[in-house]
C-alpha cells in the first residue's frame, strides 16, 4: 500500500526532471538538480536508507551543486535553443519498455520473502544482532564460535558491513576519490593558455554585467551569519564523523559536510583569504595521508599476521576492541581524504576564472 | 496537560504546511524578484519553524527535542542570511524593482 | 494483481529515463552533466527500493532489546560506494568541461563537431 507521501515525493521529482529537461537557463537548472537531491534524499529516508539519504543530501544538494556553478561561471549560461528530435523519444521508450518488462518478474516491493534479503544480509544481521544481545563480557566472541564470520558488535550496521565486512570495496572507494582528485587538478591547476577563450567570448545578450566582486564592506550580514555558523558547521562533521558507529554518518558525509564549511568560508571572504587559511600543499598531504592512513591498517594487519584489512589483530586481547579501532582509523582516513578531495575540486573549478 | 499538548502541537503542524503553501502561492504570482523573497521568507521561517515546533511538543522531553531544538534555532539564522545573500547578488547584478511608483511618478508630472 | 506492487520500480524507471532523454537529446555539456546526475541518482533509488521490507526500520540496532525487522542493508552500502563513484565521475567529468570551454570558445555538441570538422 503506497503512503501518500511516496506518491508526493515521487511527482514532485518527476515534475523537477521534466522541468530540468526543459529548461534554457542553466543556472536555474543547476538548482534544480540540488533541489531532486534533496528530494530523493527525503524518499531514501521514507525507505529506511537513512546513511544514503544523508550522503545523498550532502553531496547532491551540497558540493555537486557548487561544482556545477562554478562550471557555469566559466562557460555558458544558457543553451541554445534546438529542434525538439524524435529520435532520442524512440531511444528512451524502447529503453523504458524493456525495462519495465524485466521488472515483471521482480518481486513486489517491501517483499519481506524476497531472495535478496536471504543468505548474506541475513547473516550479517543476525550476527550483529547477537553480538549486541548478549551480556557478558566476550558475547562477541561467543557470536564468533558459531559463524566463521567475524562479528563486529555496532550498532549501525551499514557502518560494519562498509568498513568490516566490505572493507575492500570502500578502499576502492577512497582510492577512486583520490584518482579523481589528481584528474581535476591535472587538467585544472595549470596555467591557462594565452590563446584560449573565455566565457565572455560568447555574447549572452546581457553582457551588461557588473564584474566587480563585492568589497567586504558591503557584504556584513553575510561575513556575520557565516562566521558565527561556520564553527558549528565543523563541529557537526566532527561529529557525524565519530558517531556513525552508532548512527547514520561515517567517513563520507562527515567529509563532505567539512568540505561544505571550508567552501562557505571561501565564497563568502574570498579565494586569496581561503587560500591562505587552507594551502593547497595542505589539501594534497590531506589526501594522500587519508588514503596512507586506509592502507596502512591493512599493512598493519598484514604484518602483524592476518588478512590484509583484517582488524582482529589490532587488539590481540578483545578482538571486537580491535574490530573497533580499525574502523575508527578507516573512517578516519576516508573523512580526511574526502575533506581535501572536494576542496581540492573547489579550488580547481573556482580559482580557474581570474588568471 | 497531555490532551494540551497534542492539541497545541497539531495545531502547529496543520498551520505550518498552510503557511508553506500560502508562500508557495506567493512565489508563483508576485510580479517581481524581490517580492517573491518576501513570499520565501514566509516559508522559510514561519512555516518550516511552525511545524518543526509542531514536531518538537510532540517529541516530549528527549534527545531528539534537544536536536529539534537546534535545528530550529540554525535554520531562523541561516535562512533568512541565505535569502538576503540571493537579494543582495540580484541587486548587484542590476535585477530591476517593477513598481507601480514610476507610473504614478509619471501620472503627477 | 502482483502488478501493483511494482510501481515503485515503474516510477524510478521513468525518471532513469527522463535523465537518459537528457543525457542523448541536449546539446549543452552541461546539460548533458545534469541529466547524467538524475540518472545516477533514479539508479540508486531503484536499489534502495530493492531493499526496503515491508514493516521494517532503518538498520541501526536499538539500545533497547527489542527484535526488530530491520531493512536490507546491503543495498545501501553498495550504494553509498555508487553515491561516491557519481561525484568523482561528475567533478572530472566538469573539470573537463571547463578545458574544452577554453580551448574550442563552446560547449555545445552541434558547433564543436563542426569545429572539429565532423558532421553533425
Amino acid at each position: 500500500m503506497p503512503l501518500p507521501i511516496e506518491i508526493v515525493l515521487f511527482l514532485f521529482l518527476l515534475s523537477t526532471a521534466i522541468a530540468i529537461a526543459r529548461l534554457e537557463d542553466l543556472f536555474a537548472a543547476a538548482m534544480l538538480t540540488g533541489i531532486f537531491s534533496l528530494l530523493s534524499a527525503g524518499l531514501f529516508t521514507i525507505m529506511d536508507a537513512v546513511d544514503v539519504a544523508f550522503t545523498e543530501a550532502a553531496v547532491g544538494a551540497g558540493v555537486a551543486t557548487v561544482f556545477i556553478l562554478c562550471t557555469l561561471s566559466l562557460t555558458a549560461k544558457r543553451e541554445y535553443q534546438q529542434p525538439t528530435k524524435v529520435l532520442p523519444f524512440i531511444v528512451v521508450g524502447i529503453t523504458g519498455a524493456a525495462l519495465i518488462y524485466g521488472t515483471l518478474d521482480m518481486p513486489a516491493y517491501g517483499d519481506p520473502d524476497a531472495v535478496t534479503h536471504r543468505h548474506l544480509s541475513a547473516k550479517f544481521i543476525e550476527i550483529e544482532e547477537r553480538a549486541m544481545f548478549s551480556q557478558n563480557e566476550h558475547a562477541v566472541e561467543s557470536a564468533r564460535h558459531g559463524n566463521e564470520e567475524k562479528a563486529v558488535g555496532l550498532p549501525n550496521i551499514v557502518t560494519s558491513i562498509l568498513a568490516s565486512y566490505r572493507g575492500y570495496d570502500t578502499f576502492g572507494e577512497v582510492t577512486v576519490i583520490f584518482t579523481a582528485t589528481i584528474g581535476v587538478m591535472l587538467l585544472l591547476r595549470g596555467r591557462r593558455h594565452k590563446k584560449s577563450f573565455t566565457s565572455q567570448s560568447r555574447s549572452d545578450g546581457n553582457d551588461v554585467v557588473k564584474e566587480q566582486p563585492m568589497r567586504m564592506r558591503e557584504k556584513i550580514i553575510l561575513r556575520v551569519v557565516s562566521k558565527a555558523f561556520i564553527p558549528f558547521i565543523f563541529m557537526f562533521a566532527l561529529y557525524v564523523q565519530f558517531h556513525g558507529d552508532f548512527g547514520p554518518g561515517g567517513g563520507f558525509q562527515a567529509g563532505v559536510i567539512f568540505a561544505a564549511g571550508i567552501i562557505l568560508y571561501g565564497v563568502i571572504f574570498g579565494l586569496d583569504t581561503m587560500r591562505s587559511a587552507v594551502p593547497e600543499r595542505v589539501l594534497v598531504y590531506g589526501i594522500i595521508s587519508g588514503l596512507i592512513l586506509y592502507g596502512g591498517v591493512g599493512i598493519v594487519s598484514l604484518l602483524s599476521g592476518a588478512n590484509f584489512l583484517d582488524y582482529d589483530i589490532l587488539d590481540t586481547h578483545n578482538p571486537a576492541h580491535g574490530q573497533h579501532l580499525g574502523i575508527l582509523l578507516v573512517e578516519l582516513g576516508v573523512g580526511i581524504t574526502v575533506t581535501c578531495a572536494m576542496t581540492t575540486i573547489f579550488y580547481g573549478l573556482a580559482g580557474r576564472g581570474k588568471q | 496537560m497531555v490532551a494540551v499538548l497534542e492539541i497545541l502541537s497539531w495545531t502547529c503542524l496543520v498551520v505550518g504546511p498552510i503557511l508553506c503553501i500560502i508562500g508557495g502561492i506567493g512565489l508563483l504570482r508576485l510580479p517581481d524578484f524581490y517580492a517573491r523573497t518576501h513570499a520565501a521568507g514566509i516559508t522559510d521561517t514561519l512555516g518550516a519553524g511552525l511545524i518543526i515546533l509542531g514536531l518538537i511538543l510532540q517529541a516530549g522531553f528527549s534527545l531528539v527535542m534537544v536536536k529539534l531544538i537546534f535545528i530550529i534555532i540554525f535554520m531562523l539564522l541561516i535562512n533568512p542570511g541565505a535569502t538576503h545573500g540571493l537579494a543582495k547578488a540580484a541587486y548587484a547584478q542590476g535585477v530591476k524593482v517593477e513598481s507601480e511608483e514610476e507610473e504614478l511618478d509619471a501620472a503627477t508630472d | 494483481m502482483h502488478w501493483l506492487g511494482l510501481w515503485h520500480y515503474w516510477a524510478v524507471i521513468i525518471l532513469m529515463m527522463i535523465g537518459l532523454y537528457i543525457l542523448i537529446a541536449r546539446d549543452n555539456l552541461v546539460k548533458k552533466v545534469m541529466g547524467l546526475s538524475i540518472f545516477q541518482v533514479s539508479v540508486i533509488m531503484f536499489y534502495v527500493s530493492i531493499a526496503k521490507i515491508e514493516g521494517g526500520t532503518a538498520p541501526i540496532i536499538p539500545e533497547s532489546g527489542n527484535q526488530l525487522v530491520y531493512s536490507n542493508p546491503l543495498p545501501h552500502v553498495l550504494m553509498l560506494t555508487a553515491i561516491v563513484v557519481g561525484i568523482s565521475t561528475t567533478a572530472l567529468a566538469l573539470a573537463l568541461i571547463v578545458r574544452i570551454q577554453e580551448a574550442y570558445g563552446t560547449v555545445e555538441d552541434g558547433e564543436l563537431n563542426e569545429i572539429d570538422g565532423h558532421s553533425p
